[in-house]
């Protein structure tokens, strides 16, 4: 009897623990997901539906190609970004990504089909379980992006584009989409929320706009008898506001495209905006998929379902995945994301289990609180630059050993403005999540203003910070704008005390109101 | 719960079109490094496929970005020595300084943008819009071989050509078609006798015309041959004319005091799209090579471009070789003959006359194409007159002017040009 049992004990934790691999299968990644769902939800992980495909090399190359998503218009970039991967692929300077995850509701994740058995757990806890609740959950893509209807979206986009280019013809497509993959960038809204896009209303509106947009074009070839503008009406200027969102400027007030031109603007903004957030939260997601994939994956072996070979492996690439290099060592590239937001996370939950006095001192209002709920706060509420300069603990700035660095152009050397000590702290903090504020990432241009009454030239004005300059690619872009808008475009440069100066122009000199029509054509 | 798809299997190349797009758009630098290509390829190389390198600042995607210079200050991790206020020299050209991420799209790097077309890809736009001459006349005047093929099959044919399973086939349906009605009326007389035995007193006289009818459709039923001439099926075979894939390429070319080596270089290019342009069409292609000055004679590929020779022109010999090498080795029946003839237009003055005589008389008929170009920056000699002459009245047979390496491949696109219809030309 005794035996018996014995076996019978034996056979019950045998059945308990996953299989390590190293070889996949369907069935064995469907029970380590069961495990995995069961875990992330006792720890109030709140996701999409999950849809998992497995996709070979070519597959992960294909979708890099394509932004990542699985459908996406036909356009010459992207067989650029093609070649090249698979260039660096072959050679073998380059290896691909494990996983590829997409905001979408269901959430769609890619994995490569030669990960291992530890790999693809590793993967699924950190992009179906990690990302996928950073997706559903962070302000930033509530507000801005629709999970449900980007897939939908992205194959009206695609067919779109198919349409126009039986009818117009694939160069005068390629034309329009160049100039606005130019501008995609300054294609955003930084401050007013989106309408939601999906397909059906989408291909219902796309008719009726079409000529709306049209009428309302009309605003810029209204004239009124010359005689009485001068004399009487004050000179009022068009747009009365400086407009930042240069594409939807565009794709409203472009006196000389057509409906089909506006639509293929319209579209490179959408895809746009959907994009943004993944920018402004790069820290943020990145380290919350880190540190959930670590917790769930201890988890499961403080349950005994993992085998210490599991965990070996696992550990090493989670090491090698949130590993900081030194700013003197070879392979240092700038921060790497997945160790200070792994590395985050995690001192936010020591600050609440064990907080020092200097915790207490600093974040008086998470110490010694339940972690669980702050991390999912400090998750939903906040983009990388505020995630930063609220949760950035001293502890981790000596960790990191971070210093701050002020290179002035107008000084021979560089000079360390601040280190990891008491003086140093807040000003680290400060720059560092400045570091990953986007509008001081990217310069800040905005439309200043519409010629309206005279030859409708359009005027930009860029602001720089700091007196960090404008690169020379400006005048190629200028040259997109021009033939999005069909006229004469001015970049101007706005100094300190607001005078402004040509920064450059397309066509290189203005001529008078007579600008050529037929100009559209680059 | 996750739903798993195995999409391992779907389709390979969604990003085909894509490619095909860059290439589209990039066509022109891509043609110019093809056709730059070619100089550095033997004459027989056809089996590689080739690196195109673009400029990287012609393919960049301009965005507005910020430039060098201004104030900016970085976080870096990792501090082993410094401290507050320290100053440190600027590094060299911000090696060193990562975290300063416009770099790579500034479009300030120069290396070219290299990738690797495959070889259809590589000689099809070598070739584009280029087609082979007299290919269509080919086909409808030179049937020049044959092959065998299956053509249904035959009630009539030699024993080993037999289809078993198809005259078996045809013996069941004979035997059916025969026998059917018989055998369903059998069924019934049979039933109708079982009938009568059963009965208590059968009728003796019935009975015994029953059987006989019985005997008479069993008889009836095994007239029926089991197999018989009628079903007998023959594989048929029928021969059809197929182009011959052979060719035979002459290259002429003069060694004279002369051509130098620069000239011979360009006609060697000529030569080489020639090659390749031949091997896109035929299986197999061979080349001849004939040098002449005074008198012509048959070399190897490396004797033909670097062998110095010096002495006056005689173009006829060359033309006299040629012939007697197509007489004895080549002919027409099987092979497809092209010519090319690099010369700079030297010749013996009574000689020209001598050679539109052999061109027209014996050449011309038997070959496809044969294409002259001269390589000289002087003044059309007397050879290139006579040709003239020749070339408005046959269309196989084409005259071009070379001065410069570059006009090479414009020239030879010119000969082979799809829109022109009649490959003869003056330039």
């Amino acid at each position: 009897m005794v035996a018996k049992n014995c076996a019978k004990t034996e056979h019950k934790a045998a059945s308990n623990v996953l299989s390590d691999g190293p070889d996949w299968t369907f069935d064995l990644l469907a029970q380590y997901e069961q495990e995995i769902d069961r875990v992330a939800r006792h720890y109030g992980l709140d996701i999409y539906p999950n849809q998992i495909e497995i996709i070979t090399a070519e597959h992960m190359m294909d979708a890099y190609a394509s932004i990542g998503m699985p459908v996406n218009y036909a356009h010459w970039s992207y067989g650029k970004k093609f070649i090249q991967s698979e260039q660096n692929y072959r050679r073998g300077q380059m290896g691909l990504a494990y996983e590829i995850v997409i905001n979408s509701d269901p959430c769609i994740a890619y994995l490569m089909e030669e990960n291992t058995m530890p790999m693809q757990a590793l993967v699924m806890a950190h992009a179906c379980y990690g990302h996928n609740s950073f997706f559903k959950n962070n302000y930033l893509f509530k507000a801005w992006t629709d999970a449900s209807s980007i897939i939908d979206y992205l194959l009206f986009a695609k067919n779109y584009v198919a349409k126009c280019e039986q009818k117009y013809g694939v160069t005068e497509v390629e034309n329009v989409l160049d100039s606005c993959h130019a501008l995609m960038n300054f294609g955003v809204d930084r401050y007013k929320r989106p309408q939601k896009i999906s397909m059906q209303i989408e291909r219902e509106r796309q008719e009726n706009r079409e000529q709306h947009i049209q009428s309302q074009v009309n605003e810029l070839w209204r004239t009124l008898p010359k005689s009485e503008t001068k004399s009487s009406q004050p000179t009022q200027r068009f747009p009365s506001e400086p407009q930042e969102n240069v594409l939807y400027f565009i794709e409203k007030n472009a006196p000389l495209l057509a409906p089909w031109q506006r639509e293929l603007v319209r579209i490179v903004r959408k895809i746009s905006q959907y994009f943004y957030p993944q920018k402004q939260t790069q820290v943020m997601n990145e380290g919350w998929a880190c540190f959930w994939h670590y917790h769930i994956l201890n988890h499961l072996y403080d349950e005994g379902k993992l085998t210490d070979k599991f965990m070996l492996e696992f550990l090493h690439s989670h090491t090698n995945v949130v590993a900081q290099p030194a700013y003197n060592h070879p392979n240092y590239s700038g921060l790497n994301p997945y160790a200070l937001g792994f590395n985050m996370f995690m001192d936010i939950k020591r600050i609440c289990q064990s907080p020092t006095d200097e915790d207490r001192a600093w974040f008086p209002d998470i110490a010694g609180k339940d972690w669980l709920e702050t991390v999912h706060f400090a998750m939903q509420n906040f983009k990388d630059e505020s995630f930063i300069s609220q949760f950035l603990s001293p502890k981790l700035m000596r960790d990191f050993k971070f210093f701050a660095i002020e290179d002035d152009e107008k000084n021979a050397f560089v000079s360390v403005s601040a280190i990891h000590d008491e003086a140093g702290y807040h000003k680290i903090r400060e720059k560092l999540s400045a570091q990953y504020n986007l509008s001081n990432l990217e310069p800040n241009i905005q439309i200043y203003e519409v010629d309206s009454k005279g030859d409708r030239s359009l005027t930009l004005s860029y602001l720089p910070q700091q007196s960090i300059p404008l690169a020379e690619t400006q005048h190629k872009v200028l040259k997109h704008l021009h033939h999005l808008w069909g006229f004469s475009v001015k970049l101007e440069q706005v100094d300190d005390q607001g005078a402004r100066h040509l920064l450059g122009a397309y066509p290189e000199q203005p001529k008078g109101a007579d600008a050529p029509l037929s100009s559209i054509v680059i | 719960m996750a739903h798993f798809i195995d999409r391992r299997l779907n389709g390979k190349g969604k990003s085909t079109v894509n490619r095909q797009r860059f290439l589209r758009r990039y066509k022109e630098q891509i043609k110019k490094a093809v056709s730059e290509s070619i100089n550095k390829r033997s004459v027989t190389d056809v089996t590689s496929g080739e690196k195109i390198g673009i400029s990287s600042r012609d393919i960049s995607e301009p965005i507005f970005h910020t430039g060098k210079g201004g104030a900016r200050s970085i976080v870096h991790p990792g501090n082993d020595q410094f401290t507050a206020g320290d100053k440190i020299k600027r590094p060299e050209s911000g090696a060193g300084q990562g975290g300063d991420s416009n770099a790579s799209d500034s479009g300030e790097g120069q290396d070219d943008f290299v990738f690797q077309i495959s070889k259809d890809e590589y000689l099809d736009l070598l070739f584009e819009d280029l087609i082979l001459p007299n290919l269509e006349k080919t086909q409808q005047d030179k049937l020049v071989q044959y092959e065998s093929y299956r053509a249904g099959f035959v009630s009539d044919g030699v024993p080993s050509n037999l289809d078993v399973v198809r005259s078996l086939k045809g013996s069941v349906a004979r035997r059916i078609a025969l026998s059917g009605g018989k055998k369903a009326q059998l069924k019934a007389l049979q039933a109708q006798l079982a009938e009568m035995l059963e009965a208590k007193v059968p009728d003796q006289l019935a009975l015994a015309k029953l059987k006989d009818d019985i005997e008479q459709l069993e008889k009836a039923i095994a007239r029926v041959p089991f197999i018989d001439t009628f079903d007998l099926r023959f594989r048929n075979y029928q021969k059809r004319p197929i182009p011959s894939s052979k060719a035979v390429m002459f290259c002429l070319m003069d060694v004279s005091g002369s051509m130098d080596q620069a000239t011979k270089d360009k006609a060697k290019r000529f030569y080489i799209l020639l090659y390749l342009f031949l091997t896109r069409t035929y299986k197999d292609v061979e080349v001849v090579y004939i040098h002449h000055h005074t008198q012509a004679k048959e070399v190897d590929e490396e004797e033909f471009f670097y062998s110095t020779e010096t002495g006056g022109t005689i173009v006829s010999s060359a033309l006299v070789l040629m012939k007697q090498i197509v007489e004895q080795r080549y002919s027409q029946q099987e092979w497809n003959i092209y010519a090319a003839q690099a010369s700079d237009g030297d010749n013996w003055t009574d000689d020209c006359a001598k050679c539109t005589e052999l061109l027209e008389r014996s050449l011309l008929p038997s070959v496809r194409y044969f294409a002259y170009i001269e390589i000289t920056a002087r003044q059309h000699q007397k050879l290139w007159h006579e040709y003239e002459k020749l070339s408005e009245i046959h269309n196989n047979f084409a005259i071009k002017h070379i001065v410069d390496v570059d006009d090479i491949y414009p020239v030879f696109r010119e000969l082979f040009d799809q829109s022109v219809e009649k490959p003869s030309g003056v330039s």
